[in-house]
């Protein structure tokens, strides 16, 4: 127990004094948005990972926290934390409407169900010009201020965000250990059993569908206040494959999984764009999802439960009592 | 305390139960007997609610029943250990005994707890192992835990789907001895079962049933005594072989 506090803390404090030596903004960008994918890859680790859904429409919900905080505080005039509040109140009920007759789907259809959702809510991004702008975004978002203090600078920005994730992570790792957690877990090994053993399964996984879809507003809308500008192009299809990548290579069930994965994926993408021109000159784009495609195959290969359960290799095996 | 009027269930095309009606009285247990396909699995889903109910009704202490959904049954105070027991493998032996008790959040932390005691006591083989993942129990000790979890709801009624399907012939009379001890208790159990013979010694009554009806009924020592029984269920007669003109 006490390793794990002293771990916690060389964890914080290490998180703490990094932008100390980071001097480009560049870097710190990274950082940020790896926090804020981290905070909606967590809330899709427990609808996958937990109660056994998959969603492939996860970036709509990111969207629309971001459009949330756009429209309310330029058009609106809305003070900077009401909007923050409304883009977690937003996609939730919308996920709350939706997530009624799409759960009732498995597997399969409910990812082709969650992906039509996904394209569908991106289409409007682009269409409904009057409030959204259209392709060409929406401008002017001003900077989160919180009681006087003012997120204008990317360090504040970093510190907010990760502090962010930190609570989050706090608050889900109660949840996972709580009696919802527990059956959760149940619901993700046996839905039938689980019925049986009077868990409203329906009810369970529509309230992990709305609060994965809540922890995506609440990145869309920090993200929004980080940028001060949206477009439609970072909500599209793309983003929530990529989410659910990060879920499942970081490992599904895990604690650090979402963390893990969400750094590894953003980092990847970065490393790539930046090596790969030095190795092979004058290679493109092509070439960065080529080698991406191959490290994260690798991954799924050696490690399959992903890099959150990477601690597995410091545990000293069970022995366990053969009857 | 449990009525059963005139039930009809389907599956697709196929009915299942035509018509079945029962009562069975509190405190009491009535063993299921049958061949496959006979419509005693639909009949413990359908109290369990699993099923859709086509026709007729459940009265569980005169409220009806009928067309409620599985964890409102075990709400109301029916809980089923279904076959092949369906325990959660990856959870710990302790978190499947707590998720039995589910819907009892708002009782107090202690009684849960109590109750957690009183099962391991009745399954002393248990103990020790609360922490282990439950897959990595034995079939006996999988089945135990099964009917642990299934009592952590403190159902009034509970319903055992073939406890002793794949267990050694010594697991099954410790099974069969835990249920006699469990009837001391109170609790009213219907226990549907192929091992006929074990189940007449726990069950005060038992029924037949045949394609979806009950075509036979009795209390335990008459069905024991039952020529038809013995015949079809306890293979105590000679078996006579089709002629080997094939």
């Amino acid at each position: 127990m006490n390793k794990k506090i002293a771990l916690w803390g060389i964890l914080i404090l290490a998180f703490a004094l990094l932008p100390l030596f980071i001097k480009s903004n560049y870097l710190l960008g990274v950082l940020i948005v790896i926090g804020l994918y981290t905070i909606i890859v967590i809330g899709l680790g427990i609808l996958m990972g937990y109660a056994g859904q998959v969603s492939f429409g996860h970036a709509a919900f990111f969207g629309m926290g971001s459009y949330t905080v756009a429209v309310l505080t330029t058009a609106c005039h809305w003070p900077t934390i009401p909007a923050l509040i409304a883009s977690l109140i937003l996609p939730g009920l919308v996920a709350a409407i939706i997530g009624g007759p799409t759960l009732k789907l498995r597997e399969l259809y409910l990812a082709l169900a969650t992906l039509a959702f996904g394209i569908l809510v991106h289409i409007l991004f682009n269409e409904l010009k009057g409030i959204t702008g259209g392709p060409s975004g929406m401008t002017g978002i001003p900077y989160l201020s919180i009681g006087g203090l003012v997120f204008d600078r990317d360090i504040k920005f970093y510190y907010l965000v990760w502090v962010t994730v930190l609570l989050v992570s706090l608050a889900v790792h109660n949840l996972i250990h709580s009696r919802m957690g527990r059956a959760m877990r149940a619901i993700r090994e046996s839905e039938h059993a689980s019925e049986t053993s009077g868990i409203d399964t329906a009810g369970l996984k529509l309230q992990a569908f709305v609060f994965s879809a809540v922890l995506a507003g609440l990145a869309g809308g920090l993200y929004a206040f980080y940028v001060t500008f949206v477009s439609p192009s970072p909500f599209g299809f793309h983003t929530s494959v990529q989410f659910v990548l990060m879920a499942v290579v970081g490992g599904l069930g895990t604690f650090w999984g979402p963390l893990l994965g969400a750094g590894l994926v953003v980092a990847l993408g970065e490393v790539l764009r930046w090596a790969i021109p030095l190795v092979i000159p004058g290679a493109g784009g092509e070439y960065q999802i080529i080698f991406f495609g191959i490290i994260l195959m690798l991954i799924m290969v050696i490690k399959p439960e992903g890099l959150g359960a990477i601690t597995d290799l410091f545990k000293k095996p069970r022995v366990e009592e053969v009857q | 305390m449990l009525e059963i009027k005139g039930l009809e269930v389907c599956h697709g095309w196929v009915q299942a139960l035509r018509g079945l009606s029962l009562q069975v009285s509190e405190g009491e247990t009535l063993a299921v007997l049958g061949s496959n396909g006979a419509g005693k699995s639909t009949l413990l889903g359908a109290l369990a609610g699993l099923y859709k109910i086509k026709k007729g009704d459940i009265l569980l202490d005169g409220r009806s029943l009928s067309g409620k959904s599985p964890h409102y049954m075990v709400k109301e105070g029916i809980s089923l250990v279904p076959e092949r027991r369906e325990i959660f493998n990856s959870l710990t032996v302790m978190d499947n005994l707590l998720l039995g008790a589910y819907h009892r959040y708002r009782s107090k932390k202690n009684e849960v707890i109590i109750d957690v005691e009183n099962i391991l006591n009745l399954f002393p083989a248990l103990r020790g192992r609360e922490n282990h993942p439950a897959g990595t129990l034995s079939g006996g000790l999988q089945q135990m835990l099964a009917i642990g979890r299934g009592l952590m709801a403190r159902p009034k009624l509970l319903l055992l789907d073939e406890p002793s399907v794949g267990l050694a012939p010594l697991v099954v009379r410790e099974i069969m001895s835990t249920l006699a001890e469990l009837k001391k208790t109170g609790v009213t159990i219907i226990l549907v079962e192929q091992n006929t013979a074990a189940a007449l010694k726990v069950a005060d009554r038992a029924l037949v049933m045949e394609r979806g009806s009950i075509v036979l009924s009795g209390c335990s020592r008459e069905m024991m005594g039952d020529t038809r029984v013995q015949q079809a269920y306890l293979g105590r007669t000679r078996v006579v072989r089709p002629a080997a003109a094939l």
